[in-house]
């Protein structure tokens, strides 16, 4: 009974919970640094109406436009690479080497190259996505078994359809979960990359407003990004449930939440 | 109808098919058994046109197979059915491939869904369905493109006996209801004798047919309870011991 009140109303359970630990910090530590949530919360809502929705929104914007270039490139190069041994044997050593680089270090050359404004800050997000995806995407496409292949190719299906009907849909989970996992990296990074040369997004907001000691705000932005966070992975969550339900049924059984 | 000439089959130095030969009339049913690692899968895949001899040809009503054939339907060992579709899709994914319209591949589908007893299963994944439905489906697949000629890699072999028997029937009941041209590889006896008019037994490592037996009570479906199929199985069991009956 008490488990499917916490699955139904998960969210809001845990909201509550972090609200509570907060509070409990604020009054242990009676500092401003932490101040009053519900406070913050005032603020918060009240700052909506300012500009800070404007903040959120260019981050949102940044990262949107990284993911979708990330997936597209890193889908289609994973999947080819997945596909074709001989190419994985010449390309597959140098992903390994890139892939566990700090993408972050890049930073200063990619606003050389590409600006100080959005195009650097979206490179840098798309590079920490895009490796994520291709070496998901690549893995799971060499993990398909011969017979599936066998079996498209008995019905007749041509390279395209191969990939449409069988190689997509099969790594269309793990993109998902890859997406998931890069999501929170790519948040912190460009909470980072905000702070260079901007006057926008919900990054420069939390720091511009600890240089003014305005614990109050920076919390409020700090509720900001966590939203924005939320807010991206509920929305991964939807794309999975709708393009990957058998995937999720398979699941279901063994998992709570 | 299919006409297997000299065909060699090779991985690296290893013949896995050596010079092989068969035949197989126009609505025939024919059972290839053998121990695992016999090639017949291998032969399977040949006749189906997935993969290229090395050398020899197979010949399907007289042209020289290249490919795989429009009017070929296959079932392979661990049914193909793809998990992320559901069953209507799965059974209609042959239809769709090759081109057919969204109105005839529904009404085929639908069709042949409820002939198989399974279109109540239509918005259900493989994953929610049994062995015996899941096999259904790859049946149902199969045949929604008319096909001439079906060949199935051990089509039962992961189900229980009672599951496995029904759709044996089910074999025979299709069999002559769309005068099908049959090739069943198997491993079990009494699967060959009973789906087999002709049972080929495959010689265990060289890669050639060790002996064929016909089967004159093939196509009744109350054969399996009768002596004569018993004795049949025992003569295949000798074969392939390598005992004489």
């Amino acid at each position: 009974m008490i488990i499917r009140y916490l699955k139904q109303f998960k969210t809001i359970y845990a909201s509550l919970f972090v609200l509570i630990i907060w509070y409990i910090l604020h009054l242990i530590i009676k500092s401003n640094i932490i101040p009053n949530p519900f406070q913050t919360i005032l603020v918060f809502i009240q700052l909506l109406q300012d500009d800070l929705l404007i903040h959120l929104a260019v981050s949102l914007t940044r990262i949107v436009f990284s993911i979708i270039i990330a997936v597209f490139c890193g889908g289609t190069i994973g999947l080819y690479l997945g596909m074709h041994e001989k190419y994985d044997l010449f390309f597959g050593p140098v992903i390994y080497l890139l892939f566990p680089l700090p993408k972050i270090a890049f930073l200063p050359v990619f606003m050389i190259l590409f600006g100080l404004g959005n195009t650097s800050k979206i490179v840098l997000i798309t590079t920490i996505i895009f490796f994520q995806i291709l070496v998901t995407t690549r893995d799971s496409t060499k993990g398909l078994s011969r017979e599936i292949f066998y079996s498209i190719s008995s019905l007749g299906a041509n390279k395209w359809q191969i990939y449409k009907h069988v190689v997509i849909p099969a790594a269309l989970p793990k993109l998902f979960t890859a997406l998931r996992i890069s999501i929170g990296t790519s948040i912190s990074v460009l909470f980072f990359a905000e702070n260079y040369a901007t006057t926008y997004g919900i990054g420069y907001f939390i720091m511009d407003s600890w240089t003014r000691v305005d614990y109050v705000e920076m919390f409020a932005g700090i509720i900001a990004i966590s939203l924005l966070g939320l807010f991206i992975f509920k929305i991964i969550d939807y794309a999975e449930r709708y393009f990957c339900k058998w995937a999720l049924l398979e699941k279901k059984d063994s998992a709570l939440f | 109808m299919i006409d297997v000439h000299n065909l060699v089959v090779q991985y690296g130095q290893t013949k896995i098919l050596n010079n092989l030969n068969m035949q197989v009339k126009r609505n025939e049913s024919c059972a290839i058994i053998g121990p695992s690692g016999c090639g017949k899968t291998t032969l399977l895949y040949q006749l189906a046109g997935l993969r290229k001899p090395n050398e020899g040809k197979i010949i399907i009503n007289g042209t020289t197979l290249t490919d795989i054939r429009d009017k070929t339907g296959v079932i392979l060992q661990n049914y193909g059915l793809l998990p992320w579709k559901t069953v209507w899709d799965n059974a209609g994914l042959g239809l769709k491939l090759r081109g057919f319209s969204k109105n005839h591949r529904d009404n085929v589908v639908k069709m042949i869904l409820t002939e198989l007893n399974v279109y109540q299963q239509r918005r259900q994944y493989p994953t929610q369905l049994s062995g015996g439905q899941q096999q259904r489906i790859a049946i149902a697949r199969a045949i929604s493109i008319e096909p001439d000629i079906l060949l199935m890699d051990e089509p039962f072999s992961a189900l229980d006996a009672i599951t496995r028997e029904s759709l044996q029937d089910l074999m025979i009941k299709l069999y002559h209801q769309k005068q099908l041209t049959i090739v069943l590889i198997t491993h079990n006896i009494e699967e060959a004798v009973f789906l087999g008019e002709k049972i080929i037994i495959m010689h265990p490592s060289n890669g050639t047919i060790k002996k064929i037996i016909d089967n004159p009570h093939f196509g009744d479906k109350a054969f399996r309870n009768t002596t004569d199929f018993h004795k049949l199985c025992v003569e295949v069991r000798s074969e392939m011991a390598g005992r004489p009956s």
